[in-house]
């Protein structure tokens, strides 16, 4: 019978059709997860089992001090080493880093920025350790700049030498690693800070017209070459709960960029005119109370980069269910990477050409995102573009603004989030409620491991070897020299992050941006909450005979400064005296700006976890200095089981994600001050 | 700390020895309203010799965005170089209406080294609309009673400027290439004159040279103090250039302000000057009245030897609240 005949044919037939790479479908985007934690060792163990689930490419999070260019057992990496990702301190970690995974083979991205072009010298220098060819390595170094001054926080140089060291990336991986992606411009930071879409839309855009306009005027390319270096540009992208608009936002940003590569650049080459953009979905709207409800906002919010396949992003992390409550373990990373894969393969997506084209609604709206994005950029471009907009403090104003607005929207009661603001009822979560308390507790002895294993590579190198790759980066440094060629040899040599940036910050300088915070708010939120507020304030300044004095202070590395910026604004508001002085500071400065200031209360902003470590140290320093009386409050992704140790060492409150409500904040922060000098408290508003 | 059991001789004692804690506690019993008595004692205990003969007490202005904390910055890092111990007060001109503010002094950002020999305070204006608050004067006695150099740093605008330079012994203004403002406040009389002017950004070469000159230019022959001729110093925080200088001219003002006793003169005029500020805040012109009179008052602090506003002032508030005290019931 035939069809018993045909039986074998077609199940060799089967056996060569992989589901997952049917032709008849387009190809999935990349599947990644943001991993990476304690020491290179651990992290590539999470590498390889992510992998071994179906994961296509890797996405590297480094800890803060090597982000911000501190070997690991420098004062400032103090309580940070291995906390937000892995610590990478030279070759050899990089090459434990990346053990039994074929650089040839995988696409890395590194989310890397001021110290991308070391990084990228350490991965390099470890291919060639390897015999691997440089023009096959693929991946993507963050190496935006930019975005750091004005939200993300971990910038080391001034604005001009940082735009020297993406230019000097971009000439050096077109040329040697064609296959690498130089720089991803990020407007996901933006969003973080505040951004309105049209705001992420115009200020990426300016970030990516400056690069491209310094790789021109930089000479390092040929005229003929340029196309190339326009082709490399990638972008990183936020999407939010707002997923339509989130969507057109994606398709605004396709059709801007392409007119821009055609009108600006004169490039022809449709294909090297293509946004291409990579995706983590917005965390920030991830709620601690009712966690499992994180699930549906990551996928909802996915839709916004995958559903039109005229912008569609082209790699795809996902946040984990329990961000806000710490930090996810490798089963909720594998929750994660399962929505994507049951995304691209089970469903029919992938099968259809744009769904969305010929939408009135849909073009209706990209049309005004583009208008309003125009219109922005034109003032940018007034200013001479992203980096005057940065140093003038043009931008981070801008976005300070609109991030108090928002703040003032969910003040307002004009936003639903579910499990907070509405419907907040719930029976216990059997997933929160595990041993663990639902999320990862990284190994308090890994800091001190990775603090001797760099000791023990330092006291193994070869010295003269050393001084002399760092005399050589310190002379490319000077003679504007492009600084890979001696970073890859400085990174053979056995240099150190900590190294590489000092003998840069020797050469560049370090810098300082404006904070931003000194914009001028209008009173929209709730009035008579606010007048109450001021009453209390003004109560308890007249009862103490002197004006509230308030201390907001960011210690260690976290460059997260947004939640802190909108309290100083808040308190203002309420007319308090806020000292404000930016990110990155000790505790040992944090303390002293105490006594200096004569403040009534002490606040710290952490989001790194190292919220332990921190407040040990300005609870000594305060002893120090005869500060005991003086109130200390925190904020911070702190897990409950932290927090009331926290309390247990004398911190008046804690706040977490789920306090949102800034006027009952600052209700509370008036109460211990007025409880620390024995006066009654008002309550709650 | 608890303000109502003050010691204020022994705080006094401490602040001029330098102490770090007894400085923060006294500028906080200058900014208490109810501890107005016992902060007027205290200013008359800090030692007289420091407060009108010895340490140098600098304002420093210039319009937003001149550079001037980087520069201030950079001046610090030169007095510690050479042992000097430093005091900075940090004004923002700026007030919200609800009385709060924002302050954040970029010149302590900028310090990346913990110093015990440098000391910053940052104040805002409290309702002082586009002044220097009250308090600013007798903080930067009880600075100047603990350290050798006391900055006063403020925007300029306005009545900032004017309020500096009440209460400084040499003023500095900041410029900036290009913005061409100062140098339209000089030639319309809106200025006073400051001792020292810095052309900051120097690294920008021909704009700053030329913005030196036009201020050559608009400067009188002859400033308020005929025997000083207001030097003009290219600077630049980024490159370090002309820091020197402006240290360099910083010394010679105040070296010009020892010759003929111009120093102690300065000094007892703003001692004066605040003191008859707080009588008249209080009790009003019909106080002054009953105390003879404020130009008699004021030459007498400023000219007779062995008279102190300091001093009297104590004495002179008592007398009027007992009189009016008396009046009233």
């Amino acid at each position: 019978m035939s069809a018993a005949k045909d039986k074998p044919a077609e199940d060799a037939k089967k056996e060569h059709f992989d589901p997952l790479n049917n032709p008849n479908r387009d190809r999935p985007w990349v599947f990644r997860t943001y991993a990476g934690h304690s020491s290179a060792k651990a992290s590539n163990e999470l590498f390889r089992s992510n992998l071994a689930k179906g994961q296509t490419g890797l996405s590297v999070a480094f800890d803060l001090p090597t982000q911000t260019g501190y070997d690991s057992d420098h004062p400032l990496s103090y309580g940070e080493v291995g906390k937000v990702g892995v610590p990478i301190s030279h070759i050899e970690d990089m090459a434990v880093l990346f053990d039994q995974i074929p650089l040839d083979q995988m696409n890395t991205s590194m989310t890397i920025n001021a110290t991308a072009a070391w990084l990228l010298a350490l991965y390099t220098a470890l291919a060639e350790r390897q015999g691997v060819d440089k023009a096959k390595l693929s991946g993507t170094i963050q190496n935006d700049i930019i975005k750091e001054y004005l939200s993300r926080g971990t910038y080391i140089f001034p604005p001009r030498p940082s735009m020297k060291l993406i230019v000097d990336t971009v000439t050096y991986t077109v040329k040697e690693i064609p296959k690498w992606n130089p720089t991803n411009v990020c407007s996901y930071h933006l969003q973080e800070a505040g951004a309105t879409p049209t705001q992420e839309l115009a200020y990426a855009l300016c970030t990516g017209m400056a690069v491209l306009d310094a790789v021109k005027e930089s000479g390092q390319i040929p005229e003929k070459d340029f196309p190339q270096v326009v082709g490399r540009i990638s972008f990183f992208v936020n999407a939010g709960i707002r997923f339509v608009e989130e969507m057109c936002k994606m398709r605004a940003f396709t059709e801007m960029w392409d007119e821009i590569c055609r009108d600006r650049y004169g490039i022809d080459n449709a294909k090297l005119r293509r946004f291409r953009y990579g995706v983590q979905v917005n965390s920030l709207c991830l709620t601690e109370p009712q966690p499992e409800n994180n699930i549906q906002r990551i996928v909802l919010e996915m839709l916004a980069v995958v559903l039109s396949k005229n912008a569609r992003a082209r790699a795809v992390q996902l946040p984990a269910w329990n961000e806000a409550l710490g930090l996810p373990r490798p089963w909720d990373q594998q929750w994660s990477l399962r929505i994507q894969q049951v995304m691209a393969y089970e469903t029919d997506l992938l099968e259809y050409a744009d769904i969305f084209d010929g939408s009135r609604v849909i073009e209706k709206k990209v049309a005004e995102l583009i208008e309003g994005a125009k219109a922005e950029i034109a003032k940018v471009q007034d200013f001479g573009g992203a980096i005057p907009a940065v140093e003038n403090g043009y931008m981070k104003k801008e976005l300070v603004k609109s991030h108090t607005e928002r703040w003032r929207g969910i003040e307002m009661d004009e936003r639903v989030v579910v499990g907070i603001t509405h419907f907040t009822e719930s029976a216990p979560s059997p997933l929160a409620s595990t041993a663990d308390g639902g999320i990862l507790k990284v190994d308090p002895k890994a800091a001190h491991d990775q603090i001797e294993s760099l000791q023990a590579f330092r006291a193994k190198r070869n010295d003269a070897d050393v001084k002399a790759a760092l005399q050589g980066l310190k002379d490319a440094a000077k003679n504007g020299d492009n600084i890979m060629p001696s970073s890859i040899r400085a990174a053979h040599a056995g240099v150190t992050t900590g190294e590489w940036a000092d003998a840069l910050r020797e050469i560049f300088g370090e810098y300082r941006p404006p904070t931003g915070i000194d914009i001028t708010t209008m009173v929209r939120g709730k009035v008579n909450e606010i007048e109450e507020l001021r009453h209390r304030v003004k109560a308890t300044s007249d009862e103490l005979g002197e004006p509230i004095r308030f201390l907001v202070g960011k210690p260690g590395l976290d460059g997260h400064s947004n939640g802190a910026e909108q309290v100083a604004v808040k308190a203002r508001e309420v007319g308090m005296e806020v000292i404000y002085e930016g990110i990155r500071l000790t505790p040992d400065q944090i303390v002293t700006a105490a006594q200096e200031e004569g403040v009534h209360l002490v606040g710290l902003s952490i989001l790194s976890g190292s919220h332990m470590e921190m407040v040990d140290a300005v609870i000594t320093g305060q002893k120090n200095l005869h500060l005991e009386g003086v109130p200390l409050v925190v904020g911070g992704i702190i897990p409950e089981s932290d927090a009331g140790e926290l309390k247990g060492k004398g911190v008046k409150e804690i706040y977490t994600p789920k306090d949102y409500n800034m006027n009952q904040i600052m209700a509370t922060l008036i109460d211990v001050i007025r409880q620390s000098h024995g006066l009654s408290a008002f309550g709650a508003l | 700390m608890n303000l109502a059991d003050v010691d204020v001789a022994d705080l006094a004692a401490k602040i001029a020895a330098g102490d770090r804690q007894a400085v923060a506690a006294g500028l906080r019993l200058i900014d208490n309203r109810k501890m107005r008595d016992a902060a007027a004692r205290l200013l008359a205990a800090l030692p007289k010799d420091r407060l009108e003969r010895s340490g140098h007490l600098i304002g420093i202005t210039g319009s937003p965005g001149a550079g001037k904390s980087t520069l201030c910055s950079k001046l610090i890092q030169a007095w510690r170089k050479q042992g000097k111990r430093v005091g900075v007060l940090a004004v923002d001109p700026s007030s919200h209406r609800s009385g709060g503010a924002l302050l954040g002094d970029r010149i302590r950002m900028l310090q990346t080294h913990k110093d015990d020999d440098l000391f910053i305070r940052s104040l805002a204006n409290r309702n002082q609309l586009g002044g220097l608050s009250r308090e600013s004067w007798p903080m930067s006695q009880v600075m100047l009673a603990a350290f050798d150099v006391v900055l006063v740093e403020t925007v300029g605008v306005g009545q900032s400027e004017i309020d500096v330079a009440s209460l400084t012994d040499t003023t500095c203004f900041i410029v900036q290439p290009a913005a061409g403002d100062s140098i339209q406040f000089i030639k319309a009389g809106v200025l006073e004159i400051p001792h020292l002017l810095v052309v900051n950004k120097a690294d920008l070469g021909d704009v700053a040279r030329r913005a030196a000159q036009d201020l050559r230019h608009a400067l009188p022959l002859q400033s308020f103090d005929e025997d000083w001729t207001p030097p003009i110093v290219l600077a630049s925080a980024v490159t370090s250039q002309g820091i020197d200088e402006v240290v360099a001219k910083f010394a010679a003002h105040r070296a010009h302000l020892d010759d003929a006793g111009r120093l102690q003169q300065v000094r007892r005029g703003h001692q004066a000057s605040w003191a008859l500020r707080q009588l008249k805040d209080e009790f009003g012109t019909h106080g002054m009245e009953f105390l003879g009179g404020e130009e008699k008052l004021r030459n007498a602090w400023t000219r007779e030897v062995g008279t102190s506003a300091l001093d009297q002032y104590q004495g002179m508030r008592r007398r009027l609240l007992e009189a009016f005290g008396a009046a009233e019931s």
